[in-house]
């Protein structure tokens, strides 16, 4: 209750700043509009169903995008964790490919597969899958050495050690994976969207900019920070947290 | 024999520090149903020796024979009680306990199985909590349990109580005790603790280092529960200690030695 408080209170200082900045006129009401108008565009923005469609297009390039992340990520991790030598060949270029900004594969996309809904889906799938293999990879790696001998002595190798012992072992860090993938395919998401020729959030926030409604591009970058911290803190900083403590990794 | 050892050598292969040879030649053979410790200063190479057994290390030289069998890799007919319980911890008690039984025979009969030795080690009602719930020694007494479970022919105790409180520890070697008289397993028992062998054991083998070699081998034949104050275990405790005084000082010594550097 209190923490509500505290977070209501500091948004309205939020807000009331911004009414200043508007209201001393600081800058020109077409670039800077009030939070009045961004209220009404958002308002206007759902109730002629012109967000509800981008959003749809949005998490639809998301879905597909984040789900081969996920599976290319965690092949590619599952391989570098158990194989040495792949590691060793393969495993610095992973830091440095996860280190590229994903707005980068964007030009790239676009001369490969045209203003198409695929190309921004590439570019979801870049931006997950090496921050997703990189944590399997941790994940592999972290698995106690000491439940494996553990398992041998009972007579587990070899592939059911695997499936026994490894991966289970390894779901906390995996869901940490997850939630990093997620993060990471939000905003290259966002960046081919900005690029694209839609349909989709980043593109609507384009194509307000076009027209010079502020206001639209200002509502546009609420939802896409509010869905992020939606999704974040009830689905993947959730998961993860009980996955921790059935794990007994947390203190309940 | 049950259990021999012949001429086992282990030596570690470093790439950088190069080979460093544990211990060569040693000798050992262990009857069925006794209850047979391994005792010495750490680097004298008990633990490493046990492993071998388990089949969790390689044997550099000689053999290691159960039944007759050559010991190639680990398996469920020797169970293994580590230091760390080394439970799994997304699984429930009852699950560790059934994790091995996984695949041999029905889902019923494994149940049953699990029970029984959950029982054995009192830890029925806590069936269905998960190990981190649990304090050190419940997870141990756990970890007895799924390795009993396995039905082993041998049961081998890497240090298993040396983590926990004075208290702990001597509740768990009653129950130990009751539990081999139960179940009638082989037991070898690794651990630095004069006085933890000479409670337990039929028979203490003591171990000397650099190199690593078998120094003394006590047959212990007073009745049980042996009491601390007995005179017959005191006078055991002071041979031994004399024994291992000098194995001790020489591992000081080279420590203090090489520290001086």
């Amino acid at each position: 209750m209190k923490l509500a408080i505290k977070r209501i209170g500091f948004l309205v200082v939020v807000l009331g700043l911004w009414q200043l900045v508007y209201s001393i006129g600081v800058f020109e009401d077409i670039v800077f509009p009030s939070p009045i108008k961004v209220a009404g565009a958002l308002y206007e923005g759902f109730a002629d169903g012109d967000f509800i469609k981008a959003l749809g297009a949005s998490f639809r390039h998301l879905f597909m995008g984040l789900s081969l992340a996920i599976l290319f990520g965690t092949v590619i991790g599952v391989l570098l964790g158990k194989s040495k030598q792949a590691d060793e060949t393969a495993g610095m270029y992973l830091i440095a490919l996860q280190s590229i900004p994903s707005i980068v594969w964007v030009p790239l996309a676009i001369m490969l597969f045209g203003f198409s809904e695929f190309a921004v889906v590439f570019v979801v799938v870049l931006g997950g899958t090496f921050v997703m293999a990189l944590n399997v990879r941790t994940a592999i790696y972290s698995v106690p050495p000491q439940l494996v001998r553990a398992a041998r002595t009972m007579g587990t190798n070899g592939i059911p050690l695997f499936f026994r012992v490894e991966v289970p072992s390894s779901i906390p860090y995996f869901m940490t994976g997850l939630r990093l993938a997620w993060a990471f395919s939000w905003r290259a998401l966002m960046a081919g969207e900005l690029l694209s020729n839609g349909p989709g959030l980043g593109y609507s926030l384009r194509y307000a900019q076009d027209y010079a409604r502020m206001d639209q591009v200002i509502a546009i970058i609420i939802i896409i920070g509010v869905i992020g911290a939606v999704v974040d803190q009830v689905v993947f900083s959730k998961l993860e947290r009980n996955v921790r403590k059935r794990w007994g990794l947390l203190k309940s | 024999m049950f259990l021999k050892m012949e001429e086992v050598g282990k030596t570690f292969n470093d790439k950088e520090e190069g080979s460093f040879e544990v211990f060569s030649e040693i000798d050992l053979n262990i009857e069925e149903n006794q209850f047979v410790s391994l005792l010495g200063p750490s680097g004298c190479g008990k633990s490493t020796l046990l492993s071998m057994v388990a089949g969790l290390e390689d044997v550099t030289s000689g053999s290691i024979r159960l039944e007759g069998e050559e010991i190639k890799k680990a398996g469920p007919d020797r169970g293994m009680v580590f230091q760390q319980p080394s439970l799994f911890p997304w699984l429930n008690v009852k699950e560790n306990v059934l994790f091995p039984l996984k695949g041999h025979g029905s889902k019923k009969e494994a149940e049953e199985r699990a029970d029984r030795f959950l029982q054995m080690v009192h830890l029925s009602r806590f069936k269905e909590n998960y190990t981190h719930e649990l304090s050190g020694g419940m997870q141990q007494r756990v970890a007895i349990a799924r390795a009993l479970a396995m039905d082993p022919k041998v049961l081998l105790m890497d240090e298993p109580f040396g983590a926990l409180d004075e208290q702990t520890r001597h509740i768990l070697h009653e129950e130990l005790m009751k539990i081999w008289q139960e179940t009638q397993k082989t037991i070898l028992f690794v651990t630095h603790s004069i006085q933890e062998a000479i409670k337990l054991s039929d028979r203490v083998v003591v171990m000397g280092t650099r190199p690593g070699r078998i120094i003394a081998d006590f047959s212990i034949d007073l009745p049980r529960p042996r009491k601390r104050d007995d005179e017959r275990v005191i006078e055991l405790e002071r041979k031994v200690m004399d024994l291992l005084e000098g194995e001790i000082n020489k591992v000081l010594r080279e420590e203090l030695h090489e520290a001086s550097y």
